[in-house]
């Protein structure tokens, strides 16, 4: 094949304003969170875990990890767009970082609905 | 005035090397184009592209004291000795202070950088109000030096699919002109990850741009548009 640079993909809009939400959501996870937590400690053992069997906190701890995934899926992917030229490699580490995101995810709602 | 300049001519150095000049100004020497001038007359062989010398063709940007910009609009007296000058940072040298442009040439071209219109040309001409006019204003302007693209690392890491500061700029121009008919298809054309999101927002195009121009907030109203039309 002849070796052209091949671009219009037609994405990358959805990417970019999906990383700004996600960062909204992180940031409001993280305000929230404080704002419940810091006048509740210590905490303790019984606390912490009291505090994680509620469902609206399971909900929204979930919300705000799979935020974390998706925005540092974009980020990543940036990094490689950057990067690393090799198509082929850059279509390996992209799809190993999939892979691990998505395995990040089902543990991690593993995780909150053992509680 | 001490000078340390980046001087290679692929026909004779095996590599690129830095040359130190010492020269004795005139009072009416105040850009830093007419200093290279004098040096030019010391050393005839160095090679830089200048033409209008008032900073509208465009063509003397260079990398001055670590900085993109152009030689004939950077006065003497605001820089400091030795004055450090490279060819534009990212692009193919051709010899000395001249680089190969055509890769940021091709990006320009390919956002088409003219008028496109579908209805018939109107008796006279095709009407803009004041307020349209004013859309235009800190986008026009643009002299193409190539300070902001060769300035971006997006565009260092991949000149030949980001299209650059330079052309995202020109294409908001003509996004933003209300006599333009093809916003759709110039949306379309730069909707890929390559060509507008390489642009990380780190506004190094807005810190060099010789003109006083934002790229980067062109680039952040394209995404506006996109939005506005996706949602």
């Amino acid at each position: 094949m002849v070796n052209r640079v091949v671009v219009g993909a037609h994405y990358g809009l959805r990417d970019w304003l999906l990383q700004r939400i996600t960062a909204v959501i992180m940031a409001l996870y993280a305000v929230g969170f404080l704002a419940c937590i810091l006048p509740r400690l210590p905490l303790g053992y019984a606390g912490w875990h009291a505090w994680f069997a509620l469902l609206p906190v399971k909900i929204m701890t979930l919300l705000f990890l799979l935020s974390l995934f998706y925005h540092a899926w974009v980020g990543v992917r940036d990094i490689f767009m950057d990067y690393i030229k090799p198509f082929g490699l850059r279509l390996v580490l992209q799809s190993g970082v999939i892979l691990m995101l998505l395995v990040y995810a089902l543990w991690a709602a593993d995780i909150l609905w053992s509680i | 005035m001490k000078f340390s300049i980046y001087r290679f001519n692929p026909e004779k150095d095996e590599k690129p090397y830095m040359q130190d000049f010492d020269v004795t100004l005139q009072p009416t020497d105040r850009m830093l184009l007419d200093a290279i001038l004098r040096i030019k007359a010391m050393d005839d062989s160095l090679g830089l592209r200048k033409s209008c010398r008032e900073g509208v063709c465009g063509s003397d940007g260079m990398n001055i004291n670590g900085k993109n910009g152009l030689a004939c609009i950077t006065a003497l007296k605001d820089l400091k000795e030795p004055v450090v000058l490279r060819p534009l940072p990212g692009l193919p040298v051709i010899r000395d202070l001249i680089v190969d442009m055509s890769q940021f040439f091709k990006q320009y071209h390919s956002v088409k950088p003219y008028l496109i219109t579908e209805t018939p040309p109107p008796q006279k001409e095709r009407l803009q109000s004041p307020e349209d006019r004013e859309e235009l204003n800190g986008l026009y302007e643009c002299v193409l030096c190539a300070c902001c693209s060769t300035s971006c690392p997006s565009f260092w890491w991949n000149p030949d699919k980001f299209v650059g500061p330079a052309g995202l700029l020109q294409a908001y121009r003509f996004i933003a002109d209300t006599r333009d008919e093809a916003t759709s298809e110039r949306l379309d054309n730069l909707e890929d990850p390559y060509r507008l999101f390489r642009c990380h927002t780190i506004m190094n195009c807005a810190d060099v741009c010789p003109k006083g121009l934002n790229p980067t907030e062109a680039i952040g109203k394209i995404k506006e548009q996109m939005v506005k039309r996706m949602v």
